[in-house]
């Protein structure tokens, strides 16, 4: 038989719905709350207590998680990913079911949690790996490995608050990744840094399952997830959705949080929705039912379909892809804004291939009558994920918002006079 | 939740919805010794480190405050004469170090777990191990202000008596009135904020009811049982008499004690019904 590292059984958590009210209630509330049911008592009214609404923020969530194994955790936000994790750490208790850890416990929740920006680099390591349950002499053993890692020998005696946010990012993490416990709980921690660094944190993530220890990874980075995981599982609205192979489970997550038909009206604002309507909206030909993986070397093409009531006078219709948040690019379909005639309409625009670095990308269309005077608008309508490949055109090294294919030119003049190699102080 | 040993030799945490005082877990406390040192060395470190006078501060409020009631109690209202032989400096300072170790270590603690609520949210330990670590900073401070005392007791000539190997005892006693209502303190102000404004007061009261600036002898008899019910007055009278080698008045040490284990126990059981809500409250 076999021993899960994890083993979780009909795990779920309750809240009452206004508990956040609730369950801080000053000493006054309090006291107004009691003469208030009394006085409803009295008048044979429900009182506000017995009226509180039960949320299940996770229900009956049953898993198993192998030693040596990533198992990712996915799912919209309010699935109920972080109380599952809040609960594995022993933040929170559960309200009912059963959770079996076999071995030490690190949780890591955010990195850096507990630093004090008064302390030096040095004072904080302790204290950070102390509050992640390292115990003193373990710390001590591995400081210079710590240090070292986050490449901060020369400032460890500086107070963090001097730190430049990336070089606090790199200590915490650091800090982290020299916790060697057998079940490591992680939180989307990855989301912080450079891209380079965030590599190295997936390196040393993966390092810790073959080093035969567990980690339960819970991301939105589905780049990550199918790269590091052995088993993903899929919560929606606090349920299992389903426990699958990374690539099944992903394609269900996208196609949960990419479902815009489902209510088109919500989706489009603008004067322009009572007349027009965007029916689907596809990138290289698939629709929303399908995950949006695109590779590199393939331009993206994305072609809308609508329909209008009436004719709509010089009218363009707009694509822009954004990142985190960031827009990238915006193009339009027409050179300037035309006449679209009443009836059904197609529009498409293509990005090139080898513009986007890998990630996750979001798009969002619309279009506006000339002078902006009406428009329409459909915010992240859909997303696709850019994947990795390595090719001269695509370097992995090239961090980056944006690709350039290729490479620059180097040109170099020998000079036998000047003995010391330039080359040596960037090996 | 337990924790117990499979025949792999590896540690099983069992988690499930606790009930009655299954998480006390006191044993599980010492397990975290080296966070609870860390946790208050941050907080005695964080407190100097930005002041010009440093650890300095440590020895200025004590001996400022014992001055400024020495020249009103003591000149002005004419205590001095009410406690001789002993001079009315040394008094006050014997009684203001103990009651300041107090008053700030609960006022530390009872705002402790709401100012760590960062790390209560995103890591689990044993959160009784916040209130603790709080009281840290106020006893270190205690030890400087200690050693001034002795320092003012050599240079104006006050005797040492064999009394003094009862200090190690009392101030262990004085300990546990002090996270007795620590503990208790800061489990409530999670639960209601109104104490962060009530505490203050109450302390203040406190202060009045506890024989600091003046000697319990002044208060009448029959008054007296009010001064035992403090969970630290007794016991601060004796330390004090203890050091200036004055009588010690053994029941009222024995009654504040026995309250402040009172508020120790009530506030233990408190804070692990409370613990449990923190993170989804703090």
């Amino acid at each position: 038989m076999t021993q899960h590292a994890i083993q979780v059984d009909a795990l779920s958590k309750q809240y009452r719905l206004g508990s956040v009210v609730a369950a801080q209630p000053t000493l006054g509330e309090r006291l107004y709350g009691l003469a208030g049911s009394a006085v409803n008592r009295l008048r044979g009214k429900q009182t506000s207590r017995t009226k509180g609404e039960a949320f299940w923020a996770l229900q009956d969530v049953s898993f198993e998680a192998e030693r040596g194994k990533v198992f990712g955790v996915i799912g919209r936000n309010g699935a109920g990913k972080s109380t599952l994790l809040k609960i594995l750490s022993r933040i929170t208790e559960p309200t009912s079911g059963e959770a079996l850890m076999r071995g030490r416990v690190g949780s890591l929740l955010e990195v850096g949690t507990g630093f004090h920006p008064e302390l030096t680099g040095r004072e904080n390591v302790f204290l950070n790996a102390a509050i992640l349950g390292m115990k003193r002499h373990e710390v001590a053993s591995k400081f210079d490995d710590i240090v070292a890692f986050a490449e901060l020998e020369k400032f460890i005696d500086t107070p963090v608050k001097r730190y430049s946010s990336g070089m606090y990012v790199r200590l915490a993490f650091a800090v982290a990744a020299h916790l060697e416990p057998e079940v490591l709980l992680i939180d989307e921690v990855l989301a912080v840094g450079d891209a380079g660094f965030q590599q190295r944190c997936l390196g040393r993530m993966s390092e810790i399952a073959e080093g035969g220890r567990t980690v339960l990874f819970v991301s939105h980075d589905m780049g990550a997830i199918a790269q590091l995981c052995d088993k993903v599982m899929l919560l929606d609205g606090g349920q299992v959705e389903m426990i699958s192979e990374p690539q099944q489970a992903i394609d269900r997550y996208l196609q949960i949080v990419s479902n815009w038909r489902s209510d088109p009206g919500g989706v489009f604002n603008g004067l322009l929705t009572k007349v027009m309507r965007f029916d689907e909206l596809t990138i290289n030909g698939v629709n929303n039912s399908k995950p949006r993986i695109v590779h590199p070397e393939q331009p993206i093409k994305l072609h809308v379909t609508g329909s209008v009531d009436r004719l709509v006078p010089s009218f363009r219709t707009t694509f822009s892809i954004f990142r985190d948040g960031v827009r990238l690019l915006t193009q339009h379909d027409t050179p300037v804004p035309t006449d679209l005639p009443a009836g059904k309409f197609e529009a498409q625009t293509e990005v090139p291939a080898y513009l986007l670095r890998p990630g996750r990308y979001t798009v969002s269309i619309g279009g506006y009558r000339d002078g902006m005077r009406e428009h329409i608008w459909g915010t992240d309508l859909m997303d696709f994920t850019v994947s990795e490949m390595w090719s001269d055109n695509y370097d992995p090294i090239n961090l980056g918002l944006i690709n350039l294919p290729g490479y620059g030119s180097r040109k170099t003049e020998h000079n036998d006079a000047i003995t010391s190699n330039p080359g040596s102080a960037a090996a | 939740m337990s924790a117990i040993t499979t025949p792999h030799d590896l540690h099983v945490t069992r988690i499930r919805r606790s009930r009655g005082l299954s998480r006390l877990g006191l044993l599980e406390l010492w397990g975290y010794r080296d966070l609870f040192i860390l946790l208050a060395l941050r907080d005695i470190r964080v407190r100097y480190k930005q002041a010009a006078l440093g650890v300095g501060w440590a020895l200025i409020q004590p001996i400022a405050m014992a001055a400024i009631l020495f020249v009103f109690f003591g000149l002005l209202m004419g205590m001095d004469a009410k406690v001789a032989p002993t001079p009315y400096l040394i008094f006050v300072l014997a009684g203001i170090l103990p009651w300041t170790l107090f008053e700030s270590a609960v006022t530390a603690s009872s705002g402790s777990v709401v100012a760590n609520a960062n790390i209560v949210r995103k890591v689990y330990f044993p959160r009784l191990i916040v209130p603790l670590a709080a009281t840290g900073a106020p006893l270190i401070d205690y030890a400087i202000g200690f050693i001034v005392l002795m320092a003012a007791m050599a240079l104006l000539g006050v005797p040492v008596t064999g009394s003094v190997l009862l200090i190690p005892l009392m101030i262990a006693s004085l300990l546990v009135g002090v996270f007795g209502v620590g503990v208790l303190m800061s489990a409530i102000t999670v639960a209601y904020r109104d104490f962060r404004h009530l505490l203050p007061f109450m302390l203040k009261l406190l202060f009045f009811l506890t024989p600091v600036i003046y000697p319990v002898t002044m208060v009448p008899e029959r008054f007296r049982w009010l001064l035992s019910l403090n969970p630290v007055g007794g016991t601060i009278a004796a330390l004090r008499s203890a050091i200036l080698g004055t009588p010690i008045l053994y029941t009222d040490w024995l009654v504040s004690t026995s309250i402040g284990l009172a508020a120790l126990i009530a506030g233990l059981i408190y804070f692990q019904r409370v613990e449990k809500r923190f993170a989804d409250i703090v």
